[in-house]
């Protein structure tokens, strides 16, 4: 008995040391943070840098477009993250956190996302306009024509919300709040339906109290069962999907790409969710991604600049690169052009 | 009611209690079978790769082995099966079929075997995840071009590959020597595995020595009174509080006080073991009080020290509980991924962690990761990372039954 005890003691330590015995010291390398959707694009970056260069493959985290921010304007030095992701623009808010602390930054716009909703192929397909979807999704939508009184939302079908469109049960898929899928979709889809409503443009438009109250309407979600919060993960979304024909999901259009056989993307405003369209804007729900440089980390880590090359070359973010076939939405000829420019010559951001 | 109704209406409950247990186990292990076989039977694609043998021809061909373009000699011998695709749209369509991994799986070969630089040799290429998952399941053609991930042209010469018996099928070793990567067919869990380990380890070195001496004090020595009273309810509130709380601990404790890397395996071990230690408090205290009390007044009599008392007779006795209890909050620990959000290791790490202080992620995290990339055939690999998992717990747990049933004691 005394024995075995000794032996673990004996093991325990040895097991201690040989830990520790390894290299302690840490190359540097590029620590990258931030939004979920501009993930899987940072990644496949990474993985090209790490294999192509003598540098050692950058870590990316995934931690939200607003987490990334923060982390990255905490301050300078080598705890502090290098890049962040966002799927969306740099707030006024978070910027001024960063020059307080002293931070310089670049930003990169990478190129779109659109936000799909798709149902099952085995489904029919929906042709829904922003108006529908507030209509459909709204916690409270207007009870008059004009938009000046307001209800709880009777809609339980489609149908009911526009009568042409298909007799079936409201029901759809979508990404939790602090997900910036849903950030966009709300802001992108919802406020310009409520828009249509005159009533509620005026409101919008009338002080910033009328604003926020505006916000409130427009892009609180009905929580009657019709819209499910499906959590972050999309690829449990599509799988719902495919085995519920009447339910609509909703999710970036890298998914849509990934799945085109067994799943079908909405119209909205009668534009197909297509590469062409959400490439050119006619695609009423897209978003641009970016990601941001910490300028004053470039002196410790001169690899930094070979990344956001590697990232807006054209064999990566170009029209041909292989971002594209990750299901990004390249940018426009010349905005790409002015986006490489920028980057290349590390012109710091201001607001 | 007489005696012998009675007797058999207790017999009666007595049955019915048993067919009730028995039922519940049988439809535990319904469930635990079921997860497990659909697990199983949803990661078959992810254990083989389909690929290509072709010839690369770098006999009477000047080579700088210094400045070797591996890519450009897959793309010249890829386009040997097909020399009619000479424009760009065309090369860019067919080389998308094979995986971007091959160069870097040939740079690999050549560096092991320096003879090849001056042959001939056969080539094992590997196909991209969308030609791979055409060979396992094929395509529905009748889907107009444009919602298929391949189009006709690209099946065609999938097809005739396979006419022409140049398609070869093998077990997938990248599953298990690679780290991660965003294409399926070359990313692994060896990486998740091994941070998994030094993480655990750590946890180990960390909360085994701690937890037990506390236990110890605390049963053997300390005072009764309401400070340990205080102690003792706090550990057992510890025990039960969520466990990102924990990562939040963690991340405001060890990174942002102490300057611990962020991602490493060092700092998810001192996390996970501030998560393990009331549960090794716990389980510790539980097996010293199940020592019998004549052993240590035996001790006493015999003219031991408190010391001798605890460390040579009751602490050995009580082993093989603490070990359990151990074995068994370390692989909650294992399983555990929410309080290694905020610490960093929720990230996307390609190469494997030669140290606790490298960045590393861990299994549960690439469970995750995997689950959440748009990519289908993803969907099997992080089936095959689940079972791995599973296969390591298991592991785990067999070693808490080996110990006990090893070390155990009849009183």
């Amino acid at each position: 008995m005394k024995k075995s005890l000794k032996t673990i003691i004996v093991g325990f330590s040895f097991a201690v040391i040989s830990l520790f015995a390894v290299n302690i010291q840490a190359e540097e390398q590029i620590r990258i943070v931030g939004s979920s959707t501009v993930f899987p694009f940072s990644t496949a970056v990474a993985e090209e840098f790490g294999r192509t260069t003598k540098y050692k493959t950058p870590i990316v985290e995934s931690t939200g477009s607003g987490g990334g921010m923060k982390l990255f304007c905490a301050g300078m030095g080598p705890e502090h993250p290098d890049i962040t992701n966002a799927s969306r623009r740099i707030k006024s808010k978070e910027y001024k956190k960063c020059t307080k602390a002293g931070i310089k930054i670049v930003e990169v716009k990478v190129g779109y996302d659109g936000i799909v909703l798709a149902n099952s192929k085995k489904g029919e397909v929906f042709n829904l306009t922003t108006r529908d979807i507030y209509l459909g999704l709204a916690e409270k939508v207007p009870a008059n024509e004009d938009g000046s009184k307001l209800q709880d939302n009777p809609y339980k079908t489609w149908q009911d919300v526009n009568p042409s469109l298909p007799n079936i049960k409201i029901e759809v898929l979508g990404p939790p709040p602090t997900s910036g899928t849903r950030d966009a979709f709300v802001e992108l889809a919802m406020d310009k339906g409520a828009k249509s409503f005159p009533a509620l443009k005026e409101l919008r438009g009338s002080s910033k109290a009328g604003k926020s109250e505006f916000k409130k309407i427009a892009r609180t979600v009905r929580e009657d069962g019709a819209f499910i919060e499906a959590g972050e993960n999309d690829n449990l979304i599509v799988q719902k999907l495919d085995s519920n024909p009447n339910a609509i999901g909703i999710f970036g259009y890298s998914f849509l790409d990934q799945n085109s056989d067994k799943l079908q993307g909405a119209n909205v405003n009668g534009v197909s969710p297509e590469f062409e369209k959400i490439l050119s804007g006619d695609y009423a729900i897209s978003r641009s991604l970016y990601f941001y440089i910490k300028k004053n980390h470039i002196r410790m880590k001169p690899s930094i600049v070979q990344f956001a090359k590697e990232f807006t070359s054209g064999s990566s973010m170009g029209t041909d690169g292989y971002l594209v076939d990750k299901g990004l939405i390249p940018l426009p000829r010349d905005e790409y052009k002015k986006v490489k420019s920028n980057t290349k010559n590390l012109v710091e951001l201001e607001l | 009611m007489t005696d012998k109704a009675l007797t058999l209406k207790r017999k009666f409950a007595e049955t019915r209690f048993k067919i009730y247990g028995l039922a519940s186990l049988f439809l535990a292990m319904v469930m635990l079978v079921v997860i497990i076989s659909s697990m199983t039977y949803r990661s078959i694609p992810a254990f083989t790769n389909y690929g290509i043998n072709l010839e690369i021809k770098l006999a009477n061909e000047f080579i700088d082995k210094d400045d070797l373009d591996y890519r450009g000699i897959i793309r010249e011998t890829i386009f040997s099966l097909d020399s009619e695709c000479d424009d760009r749209k065309c090369r860019r369509s067919f080389s998308k079929l094979f995986s971007s991994g091959a160069a870097y799986d040939l740079r690999d070969a050549l560096e092991e075997d320096e003879s090849l630089y001056e042959k001939n040799f056969n080539f094992y290429i590997l196909f991209s995840d969308d030609a791979d998952l055409f060979y396992k399941f094929g395509i529905d053609k009748n889907l107009p071009e444009n919602e298929r991930r391949l189009n006709d042209q690209e099946i065609l010469w999938l097809e005739g590959f396979q006419e022409k018996g140049l398609v070869e099928k093998k077990f997938s070793s990248n599953l298990f020597t690679n780290g991660d990567s965003r294409e399926p067919e070359i990313a692994g869990v060896l990486g998740a595995v091994i941070g998994s380990m030094y993480t655990i380890l750590i946890t180990l070195i960390i909360s085994f020595p701690i937890g037990v001496l506390a236990a110890i004090y605390l049963e053997s020595f300390a005072s009764k009174n309401r400070i340990t009273d205080f102690i003792e309810v706090n550990i057992n509130n510890l025990a039960a509080v969520p466990s990102i709380v924990f990562g939040l601990l963690g991340l405001a404790l060890f990174i942002n006080f102490f300057g611990m890397p962020r991602s490493a395996p060092l700092v998810g071990g001192c996390v996970l073991s501030l998560m393990t230690l009331p549960v090794i408090i716990i389980a510790t205290r539980a097996s010293l009080q199940s020592v019998p009390p004549s052993i240590r007044e035996a001790a006493l009599a015999m003219g031991a020290s408190e010391m001798q008392v605890v460390f040579q007779h009751i602490l050995p006795a009580a082993l093989p509980g603490i070990l359990t209890g151990t074995i068994i909050g370390l692989a909650r620990a294992f399983g555990e991924s929410a309080p290694l959000l905020l610490i960093g290791m929720v990230a996307f790490v390609v190469d494997i962690p030669q140290s606790v202080m490298d960045p590393a992620t861990a299994l549960p995290v690439q469970v995750y990761i995997w689950a959440d990339s748009p990519e289908r055939a993803f969907v099997a690999k992080t089936s095959a990372a689940t079972l791995v998992l599973i296969f390591l717990l298991i592991i785990i747990n067999l070693a808490a039954v080996i110990l006990r049933k090893k070390y155990e004691l009849k009183w």
